[in-house]
């Protein structure tokens, strides 16, 4: 009697309709936002309005479908919320073409709509070939060491490009990407699978000084060299943004993993060293500091490179919008250097208003929300810290680039996440919303449908393996290991997981 | 077009995308509201389930008849919370399905510690009860603070120690 109700209390439900019924109101505002777009600006709807809304609500059914049929427990939002953010953005990019008179092949536009396209290829690929964030663990060194390679490649000769004084891109053919994006993702995979199994270590041993206890450096060791190599690269490269993205998402999950407030602490205190350094040392941030602390001096506005111009003509945009702003298309939002861009949130501010940026803030606020929670609900450390790690690494970007467009602290050059031009930054982030996906099913889903098909919970341990192993077993070797572990129980303990995974992950 | 009907569809256009926002929060709500109803519940219980849970202290509020002994027939766990360790404030529904412990990545819930066992310990249902039983574990998994031997059957609010980590068993 006490324990039929609290089953039926407590089941997990789907939420799938709610997910379909919030999509298809995304659909419609993207869609709506795009034809105001073209009332405000030719005075007609766009001819291709309806093409466009199909497309938009192609991929999006799509995604949902995907997730309908192999990721049933998904967090209903998080779909929706993407779909609005990319939609808005696409309408907004779309308009600052139309002022800047980019049209066929130059249309930003067109080619957004056609990366957008490919992130959500791949996060249905995602979503469809990883069962179970569990399997990613296993990969930790491998996605640390193709972070740095990911991180590397723009340094090469002949690969690398030096675009506005940052060279994080790579050119291949026509077609150029910021590889530091996808490191982005791995290195948060590399940092959860690192820190989950040296936990331990890190909190409990190493000398204490002024009642910090520091790790043993053979522990740390690993995680401050992937760090101060990051850290190196992106300086070479001259992104600073990145730089502090990274530095950002390494103390955040350190402090999850641990949690002991003396890591923020001596992250903040790291971090204000090296800001205040890098003012000094490299004059294209000290020309951002400058920019920023005296933003409306005429000496700093005029200034032709690295002046305050472009801050300066974002707030005067932000401050036509007011509350309610110009209307889309009605603006003039492309007065702002990279107005499709670094600056997207100034052209909404400009056009949508105080009412359409809280809108967007209040969508990034929910991604944010339903990535802690998930990570609360999740069972297993490593998807606890990867669910953090990722749902802050959108929190972060959201907060430098919004703080440095309306001058809270200095601008640096990251991209606003879903909105902003720029196709490698919404690939990295429909690929972190599969991923979230993922994990929140993992973390939503009932224990009787916790059975994934990676990772399968054994009725019982003495059999665990070799049932699995004799039906697998190919070669002679592995039924040689499978005596082996016969003979020696205990060896089977440590080994028969990582098999097990083995033989599984081959099948798929 | 005149310059009525664009304002028209502007404001429309705003009360679409407040929706969408009112939407998720709805969503969010109730979501929210789902997760909390397992909480005030079992608070409930365990006020009911405290005294039982110690009965040497306070045997008086409780009816005579329910010493934790015999209680599991009446008094079955619904849930299982992580009260101490890195994944403290997880919790988990025994619904039937076998609940797995262990520091191996296929386990119910994985214990990152260096004092658990590759497949520390499990719960079954049987015969309606919740079974707690070690897999053999090296360190040992102790039940309101003595190493267990044998599989024991739970009662609600019995504290489940393995490794680092804290378990108790909730209505």
């Amino acid at each position: 009697m006490m324990s039929a109700p609290s089953d039926q209390v407590g089941r997990p439900r789907p939420y799938r309709l709610a997910e379909l019924a919030l999509l298809i109101l995304a659909i419609a505002v993207a869609t709506s936002a795009y034809a105001l777009v073209g009332l405000g600006t030719e005075g007609t709807i766009p001819a291709n309005v309806y093409g466009y809304a199909g497309w938009l609500a192609a991929l999006g059914l799509v995604v949902h479908i995907v997730i309908w049929w192999k990721a049933k427990y998904a967090d209903p939002v998080l779909l929706p919320i993407a779909v609005l953010l990319n939609g808005l953005g696409l309408a907004m990019i779309y308009r600052i073409d139309y002022a800047q008179e980019r049209t066929g092949t130059d249309a930003v536009a067109v080619s957004q709509l056609i990366w957008m396209t490919l992130g959500v290829g791949l996060a249905v690929g995602v979503i469809i070939f990883l069962k179970d964030h569990r399997w990613l663990r296993r990969y930790t060194f491998l996605s640390g060491l193709a972070a740095l390679v990911f991180l590397l490649l723009p340094l090469l000769p002949g690969l690398g490009k030096t675009v506005n004084g940052a060279r994080i891109w790579i050119g291949v053919g026509g077609f150029s990407f910021q590889p530091g994006e996808i490191a982005k993702i791995l290195l948060a995979i590399f940092f959860a699978g690192y820190l989950v199994s040296y936990r331990d270590q890190l909190v409990l041993a190493g000398p204490k000084i002024l009642g910090i206890r520091f790790p043993r450096l053979r522990d740390f060791g690993p995680i401050v060299i992937a760090w101060i190599a990051s850290v190196c690269i992106l300086v070479l490269e001259r992104d600073l943004g990145t730089s502090l993205l990274f530095f950002g998402l390494f103390v955040a999950m350190l402090y999850v993993a641990t949690s002991r407030k003396s890591w923020i602490l001596l992250g903040l205190g790291f971090f204000s060293i090296g800001a205040v350094a890098a003012t000094f040392l490299f004059s294209h941030v000290g020309q951002r500091v400058d920019g920023w602390l005296h933003a409306l001096t005429p000496e700093e506005y005029n200034k032709t490179p690295g002046g305050s111009y472009q801050l300066v003509q974002g707030l005067f945009g932000m401050a036509n919008g007011g509350l309610v702003g110009t209307g889309l298309g009605e603006g003039r939002p492309s007065m702002v250097p990279f107005a499709d861009s670094d600056f997207i949130y100034a052209s909404l501010g400009e056009e949508l208003g105080m009412a359409g940026l809280f809108v967007i803030l209040l969508c990034y606020l929910f991604i944010f929300q339903r990535g802690m929670k998930t990570a609360s609900e999740l069972r297993d450390g490593f998807g606890t810290l990867l669910a953090t790690g990722l749902s802050f690494t959108i929190a972060l970007q959201v907060f430098v680039v919004v703080g440095g467009v309306t001058r809270l602290i200095p601008l640096t050059g990251l991209t606003t996440p879903f909105l902003a031009a720029g196709g490698s930054s919404l690939v990295a982030n429909w690929v972190i919303i599969a991923l979230l996906l993922r994990i929140s099913d993992n973390a939503r889903r009932p224990v009787e449908e916790f059975h994934t098909g990676v990772l399968r919970i054994t009725e019982d341990p003495e059999d665990a393996g070799s049932p699995k192993r004799q039906g697998a077993a190919g070669s002679p070797k592995q039924r040689a290991a499978a005596k082996s572990h016969g003979a020696a129980p205990h060896d089977l303990d440590d080994d028969a997981p990582t098999t097990n995974l083995g033989t599984t992950g081959g099948e798929r | 077009m005149s310059e009525f009907t664009v304002t028209v569809f502007r404001f429309a256009f705003f009360i679409l995308l407040w929706l969408f926002v009112l939407g998720v929060a709805g969503v969010l709500k109730r979501d929210i509201f789902g997760a909390k109803r397992g909480p005030r519940k079992s608070r409930r219980k365990s006020r009911k389930s405290g005294p039982a849970a110690n009965p040497p202290p306070a045997p008086a509020p409780a009816p005579p008849t329910a010493p934790p002994s015999r209680a599991p027939d009446r008094a079955h766990p619904g849930s299982i919370r992580v009260t101490a360790g890195p994944l403290a404030g997880t919790s988990l529904i025994l619904s039937g399905a076998p609940v797995t412990f262990g520091r191996a990545p296929d386990n119910t819930i994985v214990i990152n510690d260096d004092f658990a066992s590759s497949r520390h310990a499990r719960i079954v249902a049987q015969n309606g009860a919740q079974v707690l039983e070690d897999l053999g574990s090296t360190n040992g998994t102790f039940v309101d603070g003595s190493r267990i031997t044998s599989p024991v059957s739970l009662s609600i609010g019995t504290q489940i120690t393995i490794g680092h980590t804290t378990l108790e068993t909730q209505s």
